[in-house]
């Protein structure tokens, strides 16, 4: 039988990063969205490197600011207490970072191909801005939203060199299932490895089929 | 009295052009914005709803500032409660017909004006429906209910019957003039076809290229008023033959196209496209080029 942890703790995590992701990237993929800032493509690309820059790197550059040996992670751990290297936190600040812009581009290009005009009729109309977001805005991107969830989500549970980098391995604290996979093949625990990888592998397909599903109409019969 | 003073610079097709305008329109008139697209005609609404900023002026209306560049007023769009008719609707396809009209009544507002607004555009039996599944013409008349359910002092409509066949539009025409009269409305609308503009609006002020170049009533723009005619039609000159010394004109007037004889002096000088109008006294039609 397999140790069931590492799943348990890979879920938890991609559920909370994926929660937290979310309210963090509405606000930010709005604005990137919308504004006219000369900041704007500096912010976009700090959003979209991690998706080009190896995951080591993040998880390095976090590793080296984290640790309370330098000053910024002496800080944390003196006035915060807070010790984010090899920690559930540091995994789960790490893991935000890593799936940003999995959250954040698809909402972002749902806001921006939303009519103008909604947005304005919702002004003429006196509605406010948070108003205008949540009860138009938000409504009408949908598809956007469950895109962003599912794939910050799939690609939480798929993180493996920045995990491994700031979290290190330790056994129900920050051994995910995917660095369950690498130990149980290092020590040539061929059948283990290929318990986790089947479950994960079973497990995104249907999390993305399901979207796929859903964002082209097969499932409105169900549900309308 | 709304009094308008502003100028902005816009880019265009062509190239730059400034929009420039100074007027002003008397309360409960029905005034339509005439002319060509491109001539500014959309942003002038834009600018009274607070859509857009211009460059310059002032926007007062019954006394209210609404914009003053020089002082740096500007009331946001929330503040100047005026009823917007888009060019494409834009009703919110989350909701429904009737969710699009309660969404916008005002908090402690009496909710009778919506059932109201509904029986008066004829919507009763679509209210539960989302708009994406409604016709050009309902999704109109909601987006025109929607408009006045805060029973604006202002209505504007940019261009809102213009992707619409020749019945409906007629039809619609009445639901906006019942309203203009119903809610005591200043209603500004943007129309470039000559025989609603006739049928609909008291006012025109007619635009080219950023400038008012023209601005009174219907009979005053259109030249013709010293006409005593039986009937009226205005149409587009689509075809234009010569014979001997009469032209034998085809006009299309709405949807149909007629035939009219007209002669020399008459036809010399119009051309393929031109907007004419075409009055009769008994039998004696008189042709007359009015754009």
């Amino acid at each position: 039988m397999i140790d069931w942890a590492p799943l348990i703790l890979t879920f938890k995590l991609a559920l909370i990063t994926t929660f937290l992701l979310f309210i963090i990237s509405i606000p930010l993929a709005y604005w990137m969205a919308f504004t006219k800032s000369k900041f704007k493509p500096v912010i976009e690309t700090l959003v979209s490197m991690p998706l080009v820059l190896p995951p080591t790197v993040i998880g390095f550059y976090l590793l080296i600011a984290f640790s309370p040996a330098n000053a910024f992670g002496n800080w944390l751990n003196e006035w915060l207490g807070l010790r984010l290297v090899f920690s559930f936190e540091g995994l789960l600040l790490a893991s935000i970072f890593y799936s940003l812009p999995f959250m954040v581009h698809p909402i972002q290009s749902g806001f921006a191909n939303l009519p103008r005009s909604l947005k304005e009729m919702s002004y003429i109309i006196g509605k406010s801005r948070t108003a205008t977001i949540t009860k138009v805005l938000l409504p009408n991107i949908k598809p956007s939203l469950l895109t962003g969830i599912v794939l910050a989500f799939a690609h939480t549970i798929g993180e493996f060199g920045v995990v491994l980098m700031i979290g290190g391995n330790i056994p129900g604290k920050t051994k995910v299932a995917s660095i369950a996979i690498y130990d149980e093949v290092e020590a040539l625990n061929y059948g283990a490895a290929n318990t986790y990888s089947l479950i994960l592998f079973a497990l995104t397909f249907c999390i993305l089929l399901l979207v796929y599903l859903f964002n082209n109409g097969y499932l409105k019969q169900f549900y309308r | 009295m709304i009094e308008l003073a502003f100028q902005k610079k816009l880019i265009s097709a062509s190239g730059e052009m400034l929009l420039s305008i100074e007027t002003k329109i008397k309360e409960g008139s029905l005034v339509t914005l005439y002319g060509k697209s491109g001539a500014g005609k959309t942003t002038i609404l834009r600018i009274l709803g607070g859509l857009t900023q211009p460059d310059f002026g002032t926007i007062k209306v019954h006394d209210t500032i609404w914009l003053d560049i020089s002082k740096k007023i500007n009331l946001k769009p929330q503040k100047r409660k005026v009823g917007f008719v888009f060019q494409d609707y834009a009703l919110f396809p989350n909701m429904t017909v009737k969710e699009n009209l309660e969404f916008a009544l005002l908090k402690g507002e009496n909710s009778n004006i919506i059932n109201h607004l509904i029986e008066m555009v004829e919507l009763g039996e679509l209210q539960h429906r989302k708009p994406t599944t409604l016709s050009g013409g309902q999704q109109q008349r909601v987006a025109l209910a929607r408009a006045l359910v805060q029973k604006p002092k202002l209505l504007m409509l940019d261009e809102p019957l213009s992707a619409l066949d020749e019945e409906i539009r007629f039809k619609l025409q009445q639901y906006i003039l019942t309203v203009h009269k119903e809610f005591g409305l200043t209603t500004l609308l943007i129309s470039h076809d000559v025989s609603e503009v006739l049928r609909m609006s008291n006012v025109v002020i007619e635009l080219n290229e950023g400038k008012i170049i023209k601005q009174g009533t219907t009979n005053q723009i259109f030249n013709h008023q010293d006409l005593s005619a039986q009937f009226q039609l205005t149409g587009t000159l689509i075809q234009s033959i010569k014979q001997d010394f009469i032209y034998i004109l085809s006009v299309q007037i709405g949807k149909d196209v007629v035939k009219i004889v007209a002669d020399e002096s008459e036809g010399n000088d119009l051309k393929i496209g031109d907007k004419i109008l075409v009055s009769a006294k008994a039998f004696n039609p008189i042709i007359q080029k009015i754009s």
